[in-house]
């Protein structure tokens, strides 16, 4: 009886681990797959295009949208950051750039920068400058 | 001394006039040669007057065309008229045109106004007639043929859509980058009159037109674009000297198509990129344009102005008068048949900023 039992907790041990390695394996990076990619592009996309509908929407106080001045975001250049911002006196990354914008032009308050807003207006942003190499720094 | 008041503003205006506009002391003595003779006019242009609630509206746009107002009524002597190239409203409603002829109305001239889509589209131009006038005409003024044009039109199946309401319209026509945007047109009835207006000019009789829209195609995503532009370039090729004046681009950009010499004039409200600045889709400046400097959005009033505007023996000499910026001429150079940046023409003169990418 009590190796019956010792053999039963052996092969309890035995099956956790196997489920553990099953999980572990499954987690892999490089066992991603087709509907995975789909399903992370979709995400995007999705992020992207909230992006887009706010970067057309008055996101301040008087009315004024972002594409106002910036036509599907051209002349926003996230190729370029970080870099450096004379008139702020240091380097900066692009999400303090749409917040001075929508602190100045569109006389608003700005979002933290990880708000999901700020995800959506920057996925907007780098995705209609797709394909153009990094130029960090580039003025 | 005792110095009265009209003196006194008379003294301060040329002041500032010194430190402001070197070229506008240029005095304007021309050859007079010919049927044409030379005069100057001002050009101001898209304004975007922009309604918040009530009595409050966007501070920036106003703040742009009561500076060029006030720049303008300083120029010395004083121009014969001044053009205003459309877009005065943001969306074409009856308190921003109200609100913006309010600031137009302290500008000392004569003003004639084109037409452009932000006033159009809303009620299909019925305030604009009630307040400003026509919205295609023609005069002429010391021997110069001029003719301003609605370019803004479009289809009447898109004007005719069924939409939530003409607000909507007007939201759809106003956004630039819009994808389900429709073509700027000049429109057959506007060409057969056209047509007629040109036939009785002499062919040696310099020939300005004034639009909204270029009448060139540079970026139709944008409407940098008119959608029967080689019709209305087909009217004024038999003319020796004939000239387009445009808004709508917000930039400076010029161009030469056979015997038409063309220039755009800058918004007061904002700069627009160059179409090669979005890099999805592909676009065709001007060659000859030698960009404006890239805005600097710390300065408000960076990458905007108004224009003043020699007619030289019936050519444009276009003068920019930029804020925050130098000042820029572009003038039509009779050797090569083109018009030229005074100063930056040459790939070796320009500057950093005018690299737009």
């Amino acid at each position: 009886m009590r190796k019956n039992r010792k053999l039963h907790g052996v092969s309890l041990v035995i099956l956790m681990a196997s489920v553990l390695l099953a999980i572990s394996f499954s987690l892999q990076a490089g066992d991603f797959t087709q509907e995975d990619l789909e399903r992370w592009d979709k995400e995007f996309m999705t992020v992207v295009m909230k992006g887009d509908k706010l970067f057309h929407s008055a996101l301040g106080t008087n009315k004024v949208s972002c594409d106002q001045c910036h036509p599907n975001a051209a002349n926003t250049h996230p190729e370029t950051y970080p870099k450096f911002q004379q008139q702020i006196g240091r380097v900066v990354s692009l999400f303090e750039m749409v917040n001075w914008c929508i602190q100045n032009p569109l006389e608003g308050d700005p979002l933290p920068a990880d708000d999901p807003k700020m995800a959506a207006l920057l996925s907007y942003m780098t995705y209609e400058r797709r394909g153009v190499p990094l130029a960090p720094g580039k003025h | 001394m005792n110095m009265n008041r009209r003196a006194f503003l008379k003294t301060t205006g040329a002041g500032l006039i010194t430190s402001v506009f070197p070229l506008s002391l240029v005095k304007i003595a021309f050859g007079g040669q010919g049927p044409a003779q030379d005069f100057s006019f001002g050009y101001i242009s898209d304004a975007h007057i922009q309604q918040i609630q009530g009595n409050n509206f966007v501070r920036n746009w106003d703040m742009g065309l009561i500076r060029a107002v006030r720049e303008a009524n300083l120029l010395t002597p004083r121009p014969d008229f001044f053009m205003f190239g459309g877009d005065l409203a943001q969306l074409g409603k009856k308190e921003e045109l109200d609100h913006g002829l309010e600031i137009m109305s302290s500008l000392r001239g004569k003003v004639r106004y084109v037409i452009g889509e932000h006033d159009y589209y809303l009620d299909l131009g019925e305030y604009w007639q009630s307040k400003i006038g026509p919205l295609w005409y023609s005069f002429d003024h010391k021997g110069v043929h001029f003719v301003t044009l609605n370019s803004i039109l479009t289809y009447d199946s898109w004007v005719n859509k069924k939409w939530p309401s003409p607000m909507d319209r007007m939201l759809a026509m106003a956004r630039l980058d819009n994808p389900q945007g429709s073509p700027f047109m000049v429109g057959r009835e506007q060409l057969t009159w056209l047509k007629t207006d040109l036939e009785k000019v002499n062919r040696s009789t310099p020939v300005v037109v004034f639009s909204h829209s270029p009448i060139q195609k540079i970026f139709k995503p944008w409407n940098f674009w008119t959608e029967d532009a080689e019709r209305v370039q087909g009217l004024l090729k038999p003319f020796e000297k004939a000239t387009v004046i445009y808004g709508h681009v917000h930039q400076i950009e010029y161009n030469q198509i056979g015997n038409i010499t063309f220039h755009a004039v800058m918004a007061t409200a904002w700069p627009w990129p160059y179409p090669e600045s979005y890099s999805q889709k592909a676009s065709c400046m001007p060659k000859l344009t030698v960009h404006m400097n890239r805005a600097d959005p710390f300065f408000e009033r960076d990458a905007t102005g108004w224009q003043f505007i020699d007619m030289r023996k019936g050519k444009v000499s276009m003068h920019y008068q930029l804020p925050d910026n130098k000042n820029r001429s572009v003038v039509f150079n009779s050797k090569i048949g083109k018009p030229q940046d005074v100063n930056y023409q040459g790939y070796g003169s320009r500057i950093p900023p005018q690299t737009h990418y």
